[in-house]
């Protein structure tokens, strides 16, 4: 997934960067913090989106606000899956087919995976 | 003032989120039926929003908002059929935003339409992240792609409202295994209808504008 988006995927991670440096600001502003030292995302990995393109942005982007040289954390959520048949909860294999590893029914509501926030910041 | 953690916790697309609330909210006054289209380019997106089209004739007026990255190609096709168009290029842009949806609307007669289909570029990754309004999120798979798409793009397929397999029509020429396909759709979203359809031949398009209609008068 990731090498398929390419270059399309960094405009795709410029756009919800600019969303992440608004969010931490804000958060920072508020706070009457004087230097914003980490922020903490959390992102599923249904999302598709790349930490080493949100971070090329977040450096770029950040300069001369309070939030540069914020160090970003990543933490990465797996899709977690329940079985419509007999309920249990399952991670859903990479590039296979989704079955239940008790009943071996198809498929499953998606519980997890899809998460993409700001968790937190460090700020001084 | 020493180091300290601050709780945040707030969705990073909520900026966005916001600008498609209020255009559902416009669309909804207006009672227009938002349809997002989506697909990867060249899977037929343009030809299946005229075949909808053509077929709902007499029933629904439509609209269409042409996403591309460069060019109003689509949108002259479009347009050469009398139906109101707005073509968006987002400069390099992988994905519509509702924003850019929300400057769109502003140019359409909105009172005069019932189905707004929102073509989204080509892609099969990013659109799903970004909220536009929409109130049907559907998707075109098509045969010469081929039937492991499903199992490599999970997230698209798990959260669309409405499968189409289009290029039906060129199944005899192409390895394309439809049980597998359809069964690995079926993991990952058992309750999105699947339509077959071929845009050259017209068929299954029918059905598929049926169901659509459906998803109209409900709304």
């Amino acid at each position: 997934m990731q090498a398929f988006c390419g270059i399309l995927a960094t405009m795709h991670e410029m756009a919800v960067t600019e969303s992440i440096l608004e969010i931490v600001l804000r958060h920072a502003r508020v706070a009457n913090a004087r230097r914003v030292l980490s922020v903490t995302l959390v992102i599923g990995e249904l999302t598709g989106f790349v930490d080493d393109s949100i971070q090329f942005y977040f450096d770029f982007m950040s300069k001369d606000t309070p939030a540069q040289d914020a160090q970003l954390i990543f933490e990465r959520i797996q899709p977690r899956a329940r079985c419509q048949e007999c309920g249990i909860e399952y991670t859903p294999p990479n590039s296979r087919l989704w079955t239940c590893p008790e009943c071996s029914a198809l498929g499953g509501e998606v519980i997890a995976g899809r998460e993409f926030s700001v968790a937190s910041i460090e700020i001084e | 003032m020493p180091p300290e953690i601050l709780p945040v916790v707030e969705k990073i697309l909520s900026a966005n989120d916001m600008v498609a609330l209020e255009n559902k909210k416009l669309l909804d006054e207006h009672g227009v039926l938002a349809v997002n289209v989506m697909a990867s380019p060249g899977a037929g997106k343009t030809s299946l929003i005229l075949r909808t089209i053509e077929a709902l004739r007499g029933q629904l007026r439509a609209g269409v908002i042409e996403g591309d990255v460069a060019g109003h190609v689509d949108a002259d096709k479009v347009a050469e059929t009398g139906i109101p168009v707005v073509q968006i290029n987002t400069g390099g842009g992988c994905h519509l935003d509702a924003p850019q949806v929300q400057n769109a609307l502003k140019q359409l007669p909105l009172e005069q339409i019932d189905v707004l289909f929102i073509e989204n570029v080509g892609n099969l990754i990013c659109p799903t992240g970004f909220a536009l309004g929409e109130h049907v999120n559907m998707m075109i798979a098509n045969v010469p792609e081929g039937h492991d798409k499903p199992i490599k793009y999970p997230g698209m397929f798990s959260e669309v409202d409405a499968l189409v397999l289009n290029k039906i029509d060129l199944m005899p020429y192409i390895d394309f295994d439809l049980e597998a396909f359809r069964t690995a759709v079926t993991a990952l979203n058992a309750d999105a209808p699947q339509f077959l359809v071929s845009c050259k031949t017209g068929e299954g398009i029918q059905e598929w504008a049926e169901w659509l209609l459906a998803q109209s008068q409900r709304h």
